[in-house]
Order: structure tokens, then sequence, then C-alpha cells
């Protein structure tokens, strides 16, 4: 199977329900590859749902997303290889060693050279000289390069950050920052999710703001993130 | 990557954290080795029990110690959400039930290797008279009821009173399974014993199988959409 690529991600009209109650309402949105963008919102604003649908893990109640001109029922597991995902949990394992955490997840994505890949992944973790620990030994702050490592070991064209920040230090969070910048410099799509606005102030390309399921663009301005934000809460 | 190394790699993954942990090989052994104890005391006098009640008792000590073992093997998978993680990969979703299902079956049968000995030792059960027919009994009714224990843990593995509702949905659609898994071991089991009639059971239990894994195969993909 072939990794299916693609430049850009649309949502059109996308609606999606729960039973009776609508997460999402009528979001259109479209970004390119090589670009940073922020999803702000408060909590149940229905953030983790777009990156659910975006992540193909949830079909839209109505309305259309495309992934260039596929959609996810078209492209399946294709489309899926050049997606990466860090949730509010962080799909690892505990049990397992940081090095066999990311040698499971390299080979399930079909990588070339799995030992090489991680091993570069856990040096740019920080987290070489703990490679062959359990994770379950990890304060919260490792486990979060690590599964960033985990997100990104297959050089994905779109990423998925839910709160990536959670739990970082000061330290941890410029990394972070950092490895974004790359995978944007990368021509990577990366869509974060954050109450931490200062830590991505610099980062950011576009940000949208979902309030109740609806979307909109967040207005420009020369003001911080944090003041433009604020008008719409 | 093709469907059987993806399968071999979740079936690896599983393994090795079970050999780390051993955690859920305990915990359903201790519970099989304590129902069949209990059983006996109950069932066996003068060194003897019913051949039926020792068929009855090991088949029960499976299923449930299979129930508590599916039950621990899906919360792994919950408490880091490593069940999303898997469906996100880029491989074809019912290779990850199919290797889930190959890692939940090995513990069953670890299990059943420990417990079928003890049966036979405690009841005076003939077991290994016709081991091969035992364990094709075994072997097949510890296949349908994993496949079908399999996919229901999966799909209940993101609810809340999953533990509760797993017995509930799952005991009523393996009693097929149970009841010719019993069936063919009674008539084995029986002084003089009838072949036919167990290779009869042992054929109902590869059909059941075959539906099971079948629909199995079939519903994993829409069942795992959240």
């Amino acid at each position: 199977m072939e990794p299916l690529d693609f430049t850009s991600l649309t949502f059109t009209d996308v609606t999606r329900n729960f039973g009776r109650r609508r997460a999402l309402n009528r979001v259109s949105f479209s970004c390119e590859a090589g670009q940073i963008v922020a999803l702000l919102g408060a909590n149940g604003a229905g953030k983790s749902t777009l990156l659910s649908i975006a992540a193909t893990m949830l079909e839209p109640s109505s309305g259309a997303v495309l992934y260039g001109d596929h959609s996810a029922r078209s492209a399946g597991a294709a489309l899926r290889a050049r997606i990466g995902v860090l949730g509010h949990d962080l799909y690892i394992y505990p049990e397992l060693t940081a090095f066999e955490n990311l040698a499971f997840f390299g080979r399930l994505y079909g990588m070339t050279d799995v030992d090489r890949a991680v091993a570069e992944a856990l040096l740019r973790a920080g987290l070489e000289d703990r490679a062959s620990e359990a994770v379950s030994s990890f304060s919260r702050g490792m486990r979060q390069r690590l599964a960033l490592e985990r997100a990104l070991l297959h050089s994905p064209r779109l990423l998925l950050l839910d709160e990536p920040f959670t739990g970082l230090d000061d330290a941890s969070s410029s990394a972070l920052r950092d490895r974004l910048q790359a995978a944007r410099d990368r021509g990577a799509l990366v869509i974060v999710t954050t109450h931490d606005l200062e830590a991505i102030e610099a980062l950011v390309d576009t940000a949208f703001v979902l309030n109740c399921g609806r979307l909109q663009p967040l207005a420009a301005g020369a003001e911080s993130l944090r003041v433009r934000y604020r008008r719409y809460s | 990557m093709s469907f059987m190394a993806a399968v071999a790699l979740v079936v690896r993954k599983d393994l090795v954290i079970e050999t780390r942990s051993r955690e859920v090989v305990y915990t359903a052994l201790l519970f099989a080795v304590s129902c069949v104890l209990v059983f006996a005391f109950g069932f066996v006098n003068e060194g003897r029990a019913d051949p039926a009640a020792a068929a009855a008792i090991l088949w029960i000590a499976i299923a449930f110690s299979g129930t508590l073992a599916l039950g621990r093997i899906f919360d792994r998978e919950r408490q880091n959400e490593t069940m999303r993680a898997l469906l996100l990969a880029p491989v074809a979703r019912p290779a990850i039930y199919v290797g889930k299902l190959a890692g939940v079956l090995s513990l069953l049968l670890m299990v059943q290797a420990i417990v079928v000995p003890l049966v036979a030792l405690w009841f005076q059960a003939e077991l290994f008279r016709h081991a091969s027919l035992v364990i094709a009994l075994l072997a097949t009714g510890s296949l349908g009821y994993a496949a079908v224990g399999t996919l229901f843990a999966a799909m209940l593995a993101r609810t809340r009173g999953r533990g509760a509702l797993l017995p509930v949905l799952l005991y009523p659609v393996t009693i097929p399974v149970i009841i010719a898994g019993v069936k063919g071991t009674v008539a084995l089991l029986q002084a003089e014993p009838n072949l036919a009639i167990a290779r009869a059971w042992l054929m109902m239990l590869i059909a059941f199988d075959a539906v099971f894994i079948t629909l199995a195969l079939w519903i994993f993909e829409p069942a795992m959409a959240e």
C-alpha cells in the first residue's frame, strides 16, 4: 500500500451530532501544507470532535472532508499513513520501553529502517539514555515528548495535536515549538488545539475559534492571540 | 504492510506486555484453578466424579476465566487510548481484530494447559484417552468464544460499565459454543466413548467458528467507529 499524499485539508459544511447534541455546526475551512493552524475554544466547544473527524476516526453527520481530492472513505488506510495524531491520551504502552513503543508504531506504519529512525527520534526527544526503560517509569513530560515522536515518526503530512503543551516544562515546550516549526518547514500541515496561547503565539499562521460547534476565523490584528481570542469568549 | 504482518505485530506486542506483567494469565489461571478446585470438593466422591460434571466444570472454568482475560486485555488498550492509535494505523482494521483475537486465544490456551490436567487429575476424568479430539474441541471452542469475546470487548472498551456489560452480551451469544464443547467432551469421557457424537459436536464448533469469525471481521471496522 502506497501512502496517499495530499497538500490541503478542506472541511465543507461539516456537522456532527451526538444524539441530540450538536458538537459541530456547519464547519467550513481550508488549510494548506506548510501551515500551522490553531484551533481555539473553551472546553466542550468541539475541538476534539473536529480533530477526530480530521483524523478519520469519526465521520461527519453531514458535510464533506477532503484531503486534497480524496475523502477518508475512499482512501482509507493509504490516507491514514500520512496522518499523525497526538491526543489528550498519549497512545503509548507503559509496559513497553521507549524504543519498543516507537519501533512498534514504526513497523505498523510500514517504515523501513525502523531501528535507525527510532534511534534518531529518541535523540530528538532527549530520551536516548532511557530508550530501554519501560515508559511507566517516565515523567509526564517525558511521555509527552515520546508521544510527539510517535506521532511524527512516519513524517505525516497532516499532524493533529490536541493540547500538546499540557504537562511540559519550559524547556520541553520550547523543544516542542521547534519540532512543530520543523514539521511545517518540511511541508506538514499542523492543526493544534491549546489553551496555552502564549506557547503558540509565534508559531501560528492561521487561527480559528470554535464556539458551541461553530467555527469562525480569529480576527487578524497586531494584538496578541490571547487579546484577540478574549473578544470571542 | 500485509494483513498477516500487522496481525503478527499486534500479537507480538500483546505477548511481550503479558510476559512482563503476567497480570492477565495469573488472574485467569487463579480463577480457573480455584473454580475447578471448589467444584472438585462438591462433585468428587471416593475419587470419582460424574464425567458430565467434569466436562461442564472444565468449560465453565475456561469461559469465566476467558471473560476475565478479555476485560483486562482491553482495559490495557483503553488506559492510554492505544486502541485508537491502532485504529489510526494504515493497516486493514480487521488485522487489528485478528491480532487481538490471536493474543486472547494464546492466553486462553495457556490457561487450558494447566486446567485440563488438573480436571483430569482431580475428577479422574479420562481427558487424555482421546487427546487429539479433546484438544480439537478445546481449540475450536476457545476460538469461537474468543472471536465473539474479542469483538464485544473491543466495542465496549470505551464504554462505562463495560465490566458488567461484557458477560451480559457475551454469554447469550456464546452459549451454543459452550454447550457444544460440553456435549462433545462428555461424549469422550463416558466409560464407552462415543467418538461419532464427539466429532459431530466438533463439526458444529467449526461451523460456529466460521460464522462468528466471518461476522466479526465484517462488523469490526464499523463497530469500532466512534
